[in-house]
């Protein structure tokens, strides 16, 4: 499959066995010159034949929140997943153009999927914790992967520290060893974002993480991402005006010109110009609810 | 079936728009429904008890064969029928003959549940489409092969083949009593028989399973690749424990059909009732249901009756078996994901 702007690529199916010596585009987080940023250009992204979102270019600041906000089916989520490499993992599924962190491709040829995807967290749209696992499995679940070796008190401080953080703790501390599955649906999305952030990651992706929250957890997890901006690089999707408002520093306007065409961006810039001056009139129109 | 009971009660206070809205149609609806509902209830009510009838008629069958087996001691028997080897009592008989099916059945699905699983594993989330399709093909294949044919290929091509493999294993792990030594030449030994049964009940289990871990929700593998996981990681965390407990239902359909093979048992192994752990040597084991098989057209009636008694083990031991995973799979229900 080849693209208007000869960019093209061989959809990676796979994430197959990891490279003995993996090829990561590490940064070191100590070093504040290294804070993580991450480029886009001209982006393209498939499914199958069907072009879902259409020539993306962005940047997005390190130690920051960028905010994507956009209709319904306008192809937030579908970008949001190229920036982890998770896209890739959908049958036919391909992403044209060119995504670099730190200057580093991360769709280059020794670029492994699965190092990526341990330095750039995520947090689905729908919770999804491991349902065989306990409370206290399904937050280290990602540490476990990482084959790090962790103290049974390590561990249990990870835990409550992760639980903590995403507002869970209180809540649960009682029932560590009872199943991820039944909690309810707000306490389950916070027992991902807790899984998220337990392995630190250097990017957060967020799926429109607070859309089955209560404004009580949604207020600590807007805390949370607050906090979290000033080691990692964060990327938000939300429905919500006043949270991209109250927690981004950039927004980016994702829109559809009708069923079928791809999404595109629009507009990006910060988060304030974006809601008090936007260039662009679609732009305007969306955030002030005459879209239709 | 609560709900029912509940609508069938008057129409409980008004709803707020007007006790007095007309509706007939609704109702009309809901009657019909009601009556599907009840329909439905019946048909699956009675679809159950009909098993469960008849489960119990073939187990009273069994018992009411065998009753004068169970009734008569063991030299009245020994006297009478000609097969009976000298045993001095009933549950003399019979315990070599449980002790060799449980352990042909058990061996059998050592062999075939781990490479069931792979096989599953590998058309489910490795293979390519075609080759995924082609490969179930092949496996359902050996699914229609009627055992006879197995027995005979047992008999005629493995058992000669496979017997200097069985002599090496025997000089390499003679010292485990398993695989004592020297290897029976042909192999008409348990070993065989076991790999001839786990051949059979591959394509059950590996079908089975399959289809468990094609269910696996795509929400929790996306789960795993994000936070890292390769594909066996993947895998491990969130398609084995997903499919845990249909592999194991997949297993115990596998062990029932191991269980109760008869043909290619009655045509590969060498009989002997001893409890004999040595699956290498010829004429140590025996199962029951090739053990009917074998006396059943010389049985007078005592020794019919004796036969009936063997068989009602067998049907206990399934069932037993059946239960004992059941409980297995029931004991982590609240982690199995089925919410
Ligand atoms: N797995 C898939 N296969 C094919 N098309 C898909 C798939 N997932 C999404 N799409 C299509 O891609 C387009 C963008 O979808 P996406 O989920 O990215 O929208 P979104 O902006 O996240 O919407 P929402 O706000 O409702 O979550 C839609 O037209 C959708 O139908
Ligand atoms: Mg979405």
């Amino acid at each position: 499959m080849s693209t208007p702007d000869g960019g093209t690529r061989p959809a990676p199916t796979d994430s197959g066995p990891r490279p003995s010596t993996p090829t990561t585009p590490t940064p070191k987080k100590d070093d504040p010159a290294m804070a993580q940023r991450i480029d886009v250009k001209d982006l393209n992204i498939y499914y199958g034949d069907f072009l879902a979102v259409e020539g993306v270019t962005m940047t997005i600041e390190p130690r920051s929140v960028t905010a994507f906000i956009g209709p319904s089916g306008c192809g937030k989520s579908t970008f949001l997943r190229t920036l982890n490499r998770m896209h890739e993992v959908i049958p036919g599924a391909s992403v044209h153009g060119s995504v670099e962190m730190e200057g580093v491709d991360l769709y280059g040829a020794d670029i492994d999927p699965v190092a990526v995807r341990r330095q750039i967290g995520m947090v689905f749209q729908r919770p999804n914790p491991f349902p065989t696992m306990s409370i206290e499995e399904n937050v280290l679940a990602g540490v476990r992967l990482l084959n790090k070796k962790i103290s049974k008190s390590d561990a249990a401080d990870l835990v409550e520290a992760s639980l903590a953080s995403a507002n869970l703790w209180n809540e649960v501390k009682d029932r560590l060893q009872k199943p991820g599955a039944g909690l309810s649906g707000g306490q389950q999305q916070r027992l991902c974002i807790a899984r998220a952030i337990a392995v630190k990651p250097q990017v957060l992706l967020m799926d429109e993480p607070c859309s089955a929250l209560d404004p009580i957890s949604t207020l600590a997890i807007e805390d949370l991402i607050t906090e979290l901006k000033k080691d990692y690089t964060i990327v938000i999707v939300t429905h919500n005006m006043q949270q991209a408002a109250r927690v981004s520093d950039r927004t980016g306007f994702f829109n559809i010109a009708g069923t079928g065409s791809p999404g595109k961006l629009i507009e990006m810039d910060d988060t304030g110009t974006m809601f008090s001056t936007p260039k662009e009139k679609a732009t305007e129109d969306y955030i002030s609810g005459r879209f239709g | 079936m609560t709900t029912t009971a509940a609508d069938t009660r008057a129409p409980s206070p008004a709803p707020s728009n007007g006790p007095d809205r007309p509706r007939p149609p609704r109702r009309r609806t809901r009657a019909a429904d009601r009556g599907f509902n009840r329909a439905f209830r019946y048909l699956a009510t009675s679809a159950g008890t009909l098993i469960l009838i008849a489960l119990a008629a073939v187990a009273g069958f069994l018992l009411w064969q065998s009753w004068p087996a169970l009734t008569s001691s063991g030299s009245e028997i020994a006297s009478k029928v000609s097969f009976f080897q000298g045993q001095s009592s009933l549950a003399s008989y019979l315990g070599p003959l449980i002790f060799g099916t449980l352990l042909a059945a058990a061996v059998a699905l050592a062999v075939a549940t781990p490479l069931a699983i792979g096989i599953a594993l590998f058309t489910s989330h490795y293979a390519p489409r075609r080759l995924a399709s082609l490969l179930g093909w092949v496996i359902d294949l050996l699914a229609a092969i009627p055992s006879v044919v197995y027995g005979l290929w047992g008999a005629l091509v493995l058992a000669p083949t496979i017997q200097p493999v069985w002599q090496w294993v025997s000089n390499v792990l003679g010292w485990i009593p398993l695989f004592k030594g020297p290897a029976a030449d042909p192999a008409r030994v348990l070993l065989t028989v076991s790999l001839v049964l786990a051949v059979m009940i591959l394509p059950i289990i590996t079908a089975v399973s399959r289809e468990v871990f094609l269910q696996t929700p795509k929400l929790h593998e996306e789960a795993a690749l994000a936070l890292g996981a390769t594909r066996w990681e993947m895998i491990r965390t969130a398609v084995l424990p997903f499919g845990r407990s249909g592999v194991v239902s997949a297993a115990m359909l596998g062990l029932g059909r191991a269980l109760g093979e008869t043909m290619a048992v009655v045509m590969i192994l060498s009989p002997g009732l001893t409890y004999s752990f040595a699956l290498l040597l010829a004429g140590k084991q025996q199962t029951i249901a090739a053990n009917i098989a074998l006396k059943y057209p010389e049985a007078n009636s005592l020794g019919m009756s004796t036969l009936m008694a063997t068989g009602l083990a067998l049907f206990v031991i399934t069932m037993v078996v059946n239960m004992a995973s059941r409980w297995v799979v029931g004991r982590r229900k609240e982690f199995s994901g089925a919410n």
